[in-house]
Formats: C-alpha cells, sequence, structure tokens
C-alpha cells in the first residue's frame, strides 16, 4: 500500500532565506507524524505549502499516488488536507454551527441556512470522535480548549483525512491537553491520519508513533518515539548538545526586596481578579507563581509593575510603599519586568532594536543629553547587547519585528536584565520560543537570581516552575492557594493544585506549607 | 541565514522603500484620472459614439483631450519651456520674472500644504487623527490677522514673528479642546476635531460678519482689516510674483520636526505612543501627555499654515479663505507616510497640481474638480496599498514604522 502523503524534494525560498530545502517525508494511514523543530526551522513555511497558502519553488505532493497541485485552501481541502493554525480562525460572536458551517453552507430551499441539519452532524462527528461540544454556544463563550474541538470539528465536517495540527497544545493547559492526547488517539485509531507540528519535547514522545527532526530547513533526522530521550531530540533539534534542566546552586535568600501584602486588582472588566494576594520576595530566590491562564497572574504582574491601579491592599519595594507607583518609578527604583506578551508590551515591533534596546532608559544619559538622544551611545549599547545576550540579527537596525520569537525575547531580557536591578519581574518568559532559546533565558534567569538579584517567575508551564522556582506560590481563582518548597513538591501535586485542589488534599508526609516569613 | 547585502545598497534600499508605493499610487491615479478627464470630455463623447466605425477618430480625440489637460496642467504649474526660454534668451528680465511666475505660484500654494500636512503628520506619529486642521488653521489665521492689524508701529523684525506666533498659539489652543477631551474622557479625537471645525467656521463668520470684532470698518463684504506692512512676510520679486518669505519658514519648520520626532527624547516618546501604545506605557510613558503634546504641536502647525496665507498671500482674513488646506493636507500626510521629508515633498505636488489646475480650468475647460479627483484616487491607493501590489506584482515588504491609520475607535 502506498503512503498517504508523500513530499517530495519540497524547496521552499524567501528572500535571503532557504525555507525549506529538499524535504522529503512520509505520512501513513493511522499515524501520527510528530514535525519537531525550532523556531524557524521550516516547519510552518513546509505545512503552510502542504496547505496551499504558500506554492513551492521545487518538490511534488503525492496523496495516495497520485501528484496534487495546490493553490489554495480550497484545494487541499478537497484532497483530504486540513490545517488548524496556532491562532484559531474562527468568529468569536457566531455559533459553533455557524462556524462549522462557514464557507460550506448547506441550504434550506436554496436560501436559508440549514443549521438543523449541519447542527446534527456536528453532534455525529462529536460522538465518533469524543469531541464533546454544544453545536448551540457561542464561540466567545468557549474555553480554549474547546475552541480547538471546534477546528478540529470544522476539518472533519469537510471531511478531511489529514489533519495537520499547528502547536496545538500552545494555548492549553496541561488538562486540556491530555484531553487533545486522547482526541488525537481516537481520530488515528478511525482511520485519519496527523501531522502534529510541535517544538516540545514531552509531547512529542507521549503522542506520535513517528517523529521527523527539521533544523535550518532540511529533515535532519528521524525518530521512534518509543526508544528516544528527550535529550536527543533536544540535541538533534538544536544542533548541539542542550542542557534541559537549569543547574543552579541552592538558593540563599536574604533580605527583603518585595513584599505583598493584602493585593487586590480588578481586571478591565471590574471583576476582582486578584484577591487579597499576599507573599514575599527574597534578595537570591526565584519564587514561582504558578497557575492556569486566566486566574488573575496576568493581572497581578500589571500591578506589580504600575501598569494597572490596585484595588485593595499594598506592596513594598525595599519596604518604601509603591502601591500607587507609576511604571515609571517602579522601574527606577530598579525593576525590571518582562512582559507576558512580547509584542504587545515588550517591543515596538516597528522600531530597529536599538530604539528597542532603550525603551526604558532612552532619557537617561548617555543616552539622551537634555532632550537630545545621543544615537552613538544607543548604537554602541545595542551592538554589544546583541552580542552579549546572543540576539541573531542582520543588524542592529533590523526592525525587531522581523526577528524570531525566540531573538525579540532575548532582545527584552538584554535590555531588561543589563539594567542594575534589585528585582525581575518575568511574566511567561519562554513562552513559544524553542529548546535553545529556552535554555539561554533560564540560564540567564537563575544566573541573575544567584549574583543577588530577586526574581518573580510567572509560568503557566509546570516544567519551567520547577525548572526555576525556589518556592512555588500556586495562584487559583484570583487566590493564592499555597506557597510550596519547589524541591519537595511533584508536578502532580502542583497540577492538582492549579485545579482548585486544596493543599491538605494533596500533601504528602514531605510536602508542607512553607510559613509566611 | 539572511543573505547581509552591503551596507550602502541597505541605506538606498531603506530609504526608497517607503517611496514606492506612494510613487506609484500617484502615476496610478494620474492614469486612472486621463481616463476620467476623457470619459467627461463632450469630444471624446462624441467621438466614441462612431467607435466601432472609426475607433482611430475616438482613440486620438481622447488622446488629444488628455494631453491637453495634462500639458496646460505642467504649464501652469510649472512654466512653459518654450516661454522660459525665449525669455532667458531675450534677457528682458521682467519676461524672465513672469516665464517662471507659475513655478513660484506652485511654491506659494506648496507652503500652507507643507505647514498643514505636517500639522497631519505629527498626530498619525502619536497615533492621533487630527481632522481639525482646517479649523485650527482658521482660528490661527484669524489671531494672525488681528495681531497684524491691530499692532502698529512695530519693526517687521518683531511684528512678523509675533503674528505667526499668534497664529502658531491659536491653533494650539483650539486643538488642546479636543486633546484634553480625548487624554481625560476617552472622547474620539476624529468626533471632535471635526465639530470644532464647524465651530471655527461659524466662529470666523460672526467675527468678519458685519460689526464682528474683526470686520473692516465700512466696508459691504465680511473682510478684516489689512494687516500693517510691518506683518507682511516679505517677498522675494515684485508683484505679481508672490513668492515670500514663508516658503522658507516652512522648510525650516520641516526640519525643525524632523529634528524633533526623530533626534530628541520627546519625539521618540511620541512617536512610541502612537507606534505601541502598550508599549510606551510599559516603558513608563505618560500617555496622556504625550496625546497633547502632539495634538498642540499639530494644531500649532495648522495655525502656522493660517498665518502664512495671511502674512503672506492675501495680507487680510476673508470668508472661506482656505480652499481646503487642512483636508488635503490629510491625503498629503498619507502620501508623505508622515515623514517630514515626505511631506515636504508631497506638499510640492499638491501645491503644483492645485496651481496648474487653474490654467487646466482655462485653457483645456477641464473642470478643476479633477485634481480632487485624482488627490481621492492617491489616497485611495495608499490606504488600499494592496491595489497598488497587485497591479504593479509588489511582494509585501512588511511595513516598517509608520503613522497608524487604523486605530479602532474609543481608546
Amino acid at each position: 500500500m502506498p503512503a498517504l502523503l508523500e513530499l517530495h524534494g519540497i524547496t521552499k525560498r524567501f528572500p535571503g532565506v532557504l525555507a525549506n530545502d529538499h524535504i522529503d517525508l512520509t505520512l501513513n494511514q493511522n499515524e501520527i507524524l510528530a514535525l519537531l523543530g525550532e523556531n524557524g526551522a521550516g516547519k510552518s513555511t513546509l505545512m503552510n505549502i502542504l496547505y496551499g497558502l504558500y506554492q513551492p519553488d521545487e518538490g511534488e505532493i503525492i496523496v495516495k499516488g497520485q501528484k496534487i497541485t495546490v493553490h489554495s485552501p480550497n484545494d487541499a481541502i478537497a484532497a483530504g488536507v486540513g490545517m488548524v493554525h496556532q491562532h484559531f480562525m474562527l468568529v468569536p460572536v457566531l455559533t459553533v454551527t455557524e462556524n462549522v458551517m462557514l464557507g460550506v453552507e448547506s441550504l434550506v430551499g436554496g436560501v436559508f441556512l440549514d443549521r438543523k441539519a449541519a447542527a446534527q452532524r456536528i453532534r455525529d462527528i462529536s460522538k465518533q470522535y469524543g469531541l464533546e461540544v454544544d453545536p448551540e454556544a457561542n464561540i466567545k463563550d468557549l474555553p480554549v480548549g474547546l475552541q480547538q474541538r471546534v477546528e478540529i470539528i470544522k476539518l472533519l465536517y469537510r471531511h478531511a483525512e489529514i489533519l495537520i495540527l499547528d502547536e496545538p497544545t500552545a494555548v492549553l493547559t496541561p488538562q486540556e491537553a491530555d484531553e487533545l492526547t486522547k482526541v488525537m488517539r481516537s481520530l488515528v485509531a478511525q482511520g485519519k491520519s496527523i501531522i502534529f507540528i510541535t517544538h516540545k519535547l514531552r509531547e512529542v514522545l507521549a503522542v506520535a508513533d513517528r517523529i521527523n527532526v527539521l533544523r535550518l530547513g532540511k529533515v535532519v533526522g528521524s525518530a521512534d518515539p518509543k526508544t528516544a530521550t528527550e535529550t536527543e531530540l533536544a540535541s538533534l533539534m538544536v544542533g548541539r548538545q542542550v542542557e534541559l534542566t537549569v543547574q543552579k546552586t541552592p538558593p540563599n535568600p536574604t533580605e527583603v526586596v518585595l513584599r505583598v501584602e493584602d493585593l487586590s486588582v480588578l481586571d478591565d472588566r471590574e471583576n476582582l481578579t486578584v484577591n487579597e494576594v499576599s507573599f514575599e520576595v527574597r534578595a537570591g530566590e526565584v519564587l514561582g507563581v504558578a497557575g492556569v491562564q486566566g486566574n488573575g497572574q496576568t493581572e497581578l504582574v500589571e500591578a506589580l509593575t504600575g501598569l494597572r491601579h490596585a484595588f485593595g491592599g499594598h506592596f513594598y519595594i525595599e519596604g518604601h510603599n509603591v502601591t500607587k507607583a507609576s511604571p515609571r518609578t517602579i522601574t527606577e527604583m530598579g525593576v525590571a519586568h518582562v512582559p507576558e506578551d512580547r509584542q504587545r508590551d515588550g517591543l515596538v515591533l516597528g522600531y530597529p532594536i536599538t530604539d528597542n534596546m532603550v525603551l526604558n532608559t532612552y532619557y537617561i544619559p548617555p543616552f539622551a543629553q537634555g532632550m537630545v538622544i545621543q544615537q552613538p551611545a544607543v548604537d554602541k549599547v545595542a551592538t554589544e547587547r546583541v552580542k552579549q545576550f546572543d540576539v541573531r540579527t542582520p543588524g542592529i537596525r533590523t526592525s525587531a519585528g522581523s526577528l524570531s520569537g525566540g531573538n525579540q525575547q532575548k532582545v527584552i531580557i538584554a535590555r531588561e536584565l543589563s539594567r542594575p536591578i534589585k528585582l525581575l519581574i518575568a511574566s511567561q518568559p519562554t513562552r513559544g520560543l524553542d529548546v535553545g532559546s529556552i535554555e539561554y533565558i533560564h540560564g540567564r534567569i537563575i544566573e541573575k537570581r544567584t549574583s543577588g538579584c530577586a526574581v518573580l517567575v510567572v509560568s503557566t508551564e509546570l516544567d519551567e516552575i520547577l525548572a526555576l522556582a525556589d518556592r512555588i506560590a500556586v495562584m487559583y481563582r484570583g487566590r493564592i492557594v499555597a506557597v510550596v518548597d519547589a524541591r519537595e513538591v511533584t508536578k502532580e501535586q502542583l497540577g492538582l493544585l492549579m485545579a482548585g485542589a486544596q493543599l491538605n488534599q494533596v500533601t504528602q508526609p514531605n510536602v508542607s506549607e512553607i510559613a509566611p516569613h | 541565514m539572511t543573505a547581509a547585502p552591503s551596507p550602502s545598497s541597505n541605506r538606498w534600499q531603506r530609504l526608497l522603500q517607503p517611496m514606492v508605493i506612494p510613487a506609484l499610487s500617484m502615476l496610478t491615479a494620474l492614469i486612472v484620472g486621463s481616463l476620467v478627464i476623457a470619459l467627461t470630455d463632450l469630444d471624446v463623447l462624441a467621438a466614441l459614439r462612431n467607435f466601432f466605425s472609426a475607433p482611430g477618430v475616438a482613440l486620438s480625440a481622447m488622446w488629444n483631450a488628455i494631453a491637453k489637460a495634462y500639458g496646460a496642467l505642467f504649464e501652469g504649474s510649472l512654466g512653459s519651456p518654450a516661454t522660459i526660454i525665449a525669455a532667458l534668451q531675450s534677457g528682458d528680465p521682467q519676461a524672465i520674472t513672469n516665464a517662471f511666475y507659475p513655478f513660484f505660484d506652485s511654491l506659494v500654494t506648496a507652503t500652507p500644504y507643507i505647514f498643514a500636512g505636517l500639522a497631519v503628520a505629527i498626530g498619525f506619529r502619536c497615533g492621533l487623527f487630527n481632522i481639525g486642521v482646517e479649523g485650527q488653521l482658521y482660528i490661527g489665521a484669524m489671531c494672525s490677522v488681528w495681531v497684524g492689524f491691530t499692532f502698529t508701529g512695530l519693526p517687521a523684525i518683531v511684528h512678523i514673528p509675533l503674528a505667526m506666533l499668534a497664529g502658531a498659539a491659536g491653533g494650539a489652543a483650539w486643538a488642546f479642546i479636543p486633546a484634553i477631551l480625548k487624554a481625560k474622557t476617552g472622547a474620539h479625537e476624529v468626533i471632535n476635531t471635526i465639530m470644532m471645525n464647524y465651530i471655527a467656521f461659524r466662529l470666523s463668520e460672526w467675527l468678519l460678519s458685519n460689526r464682528g470684532p474683526l470686520a473692516r470698518p465700512g466696508s459691504p463684504v465680511p473682510v478684516s482689516p489689512f494687516i500693517e506692512k510691518s506683518a507682511e512676510l516679505p517677498q522675494f520679486f515684485p508683484d505679481p510674483i508672490r513668492f515670500h518669505l514663508g516658503f522658507f519658514i516652512a522648510l525650516g519648520v520641516a526640519a525643525f520636526i524632523y529634528w524633533f520626532l526623530f533626534k530628541t527624547t520627546l519625539g521618540f516618546e511620541l512617536r512610541t505612543v502612537g507606534a505601541n501604545p502598550n508599549a510606551a506605557k510599559y516603558a513608563g510613558m505618560n500617555i496622556t501627555r504625550n496625546i497633547l503634546i502632539a495634538m498642540c504641536l499639530s494644531g500649532a502647525l495648522a495655525g502656522l499654515a493660517g498665518a502664512n496665507e495671511v502674512l503672506g498671500v492675501n495680507h487680510n482674513l476673508a470668508l472661506a479663505f482656505s480652499s481646503g488646506y487642512g483636508f488635503d493636507s490629510i491625503a498629503l500626510a498619507l502620501l508623505g507616510k508622515s515623514h517630514p521629508l515626505g511631506v515636504v515633498l508631497s506638499a510640492l505636488l499638491f501645491g503644483t497640481l492645485r496651481s496648474g489646475a487653474t490654467r487646466m480650468q482655462n485653457v483645456a475647460r477641464i473642470p478643476i474638480d479633477i485634481i480632487s479627483v485624482i488627490q481621492a484616487l492617491i489616497i485611495a491607493f495608499i490606504a488600499a496599498p494592496a491595489i497598488i501590489r497587485t497591479l504593479y506584482r509588489l511582494k509585501d515588504g512588511g511595513e516598517g514604522e509608520g503613522a497608524v491609520f487604523t486605530r479602532g475607535w474609543g481608546k
């Protein structure tokens, strides 16, 4: 039996970049093929070619033994290839049924939408593949995990045989990711085939039947998930030996740098999102704030950095009450902030690297004399920091927007960590980054801690929290439900706490709550 | 991975890249405009009725109409090459001056466009859409003309700057109102600047009306007194050439705005607020203050446009003295990509078009409004660069930093 899908010698050039370099790839029936690679390795380009969004410069696509040309996503769907993008393509104000029908509407009398029939088919699909979702619900009311199901249903509704999932777990909680794994298993059990794009090693080993690793536009190797290890895969991906665990010395906490007392914060809709939270961060330690996205971490960080008003309570930096201070005052007190959304808050994408490097210090000598910006001084510092923090860029005048995610984050890290700082607040410091960049950024954060900086890390990735934190505060529905010692807690326990379990329900004899200092 | 181009080619590319779309937009607008000219010409329409029997006649009629219109436009704006050569050969100074009259008059028309274009551009740079340039221009003109005729006996070196500054202050004050409303209550500046325009127009009507504070005593028409000689911007040539100092002041102001935007911390803040308000807030910049600064600066530039007209060209203030400089300047700032150099170049273009249009109307009997059609087409193409990219098979160059044109309503 021929393979379900074959790609032969796919090559795609962009100006200055060879995105795909003669890639050969085979997908068999009833198989989950993982496509593993760093950001910029060419995974997305390859899949966009298969999905008809790009045209390859060379190479051919063969489905079930027949050579096909794909000029648009419609051609791809017709050939049975469907794709779930990392950013969902759904209309928030429409219902599940309407979203699924969009583009392939079935009509009654040639004019009216046949919602009933469509809803029934959606229910059938849901049942068959274990994709529970209410066809009448509005998309905007659904959590991200369910929205993703709707995307998958959309493909099945269009009779897709080959499903491409682009970084599907990037937006999911650990529990939702587990659910997705089950769905994927159920899909292949019933005759579908899946290409799964990711850079998360653990998932690949858990889900895939076969692994292809891409680096710099080439397939550099394939691996069997039964025998491969995470370290092997990481080395293959990055092209060198990678440290997956951060080497760190035991913490040496000294004086309190940040003290938070009964802090409450409202979100944009004026809901109480952070509810009387108290904690301390000491110099020389990392406090990790763990929690599922949307449990108040974002608002907490915004309040601590002066971007959002506190609704109640106080917080102090080195004993000074800065509850009502402006972002600039807080920055000038020696607080560095690596924001959660680097493109929204951390960078001006249209600006060159130089301007982004001095985004919050542009007015201070040597970058400015009076009100005149000293471009040579800015250029000099930008050149140094690009080198020192290993930002991969053609030059310091390159706009931040044209850098890869990892390099964008390195620009922020370089800017924030090379100031004299006492407190580092890092929110999702490695979200969406590749293994190499994660390793690098984790190393830098630990380096700051070891040199006596207080560090607050907020992350929804448990692996990251466990790698970095000395103590872990778990946030659930706006409250800190537990503060535990990172050396004495397991991932499972943290997962339960993040899902709202009480500490005493998950406590093993060796885990005890750390009394507030 | 990325091939590193040589630094010099890189610099040229950086310089020329942003000009590709505006230049092609202009070219396309002129082409489409020529079709409009041809298809609204009565001779052409008559010839087109017999298109299938005599296609050659119809096509040559079209060609004639277009050539006549654009030829007149060219001669009216830059001067007729034949006349210029003849005048130069004759060596008669009067003939030479007259031959260059169209060219200088284009510069005179371009001057208020430079000021007003900079006004819109600085708003765009801060993410603000100042539609109120026309109104601010009126207020500036009124303040300026008042200073111009009220103070007597001042030396020109004092009177001119005083009158210019009065215009700038008036425009800034008028722009401050929508600015503070935006900063404090989030009221959208587009709505409020439009409304402020109407107030400014009606205010000018009242001030100039019979026995209004700015009315010329005893004049049957609503017009202000003439300004003192000491407040007039000096002209470089005898009448009828109106070319005056205002043009060079405008160039100086454009250079200053460039320096302000790109070389100072204030300009950096202002651009950051426009390019990414979230990042500006994150970096500790004061959004409210920057909105106020940008709007007032924009209003001051608009006021200077008005002052320039009354001090340099009209020497008094009449009703409806501005032929929509404030509105044209929106298109102009878009065409100039909100860059001071781009604004100056676009202003020269618009000044040229406007000034040539009068001759086009006289010689070719093409209504002056065709220029508005061409201007509108330019904006349409610039606002929808996808059209130009498709027409000329351009790759999406990835927009760099520029003004923000599509900002949602409210905050």
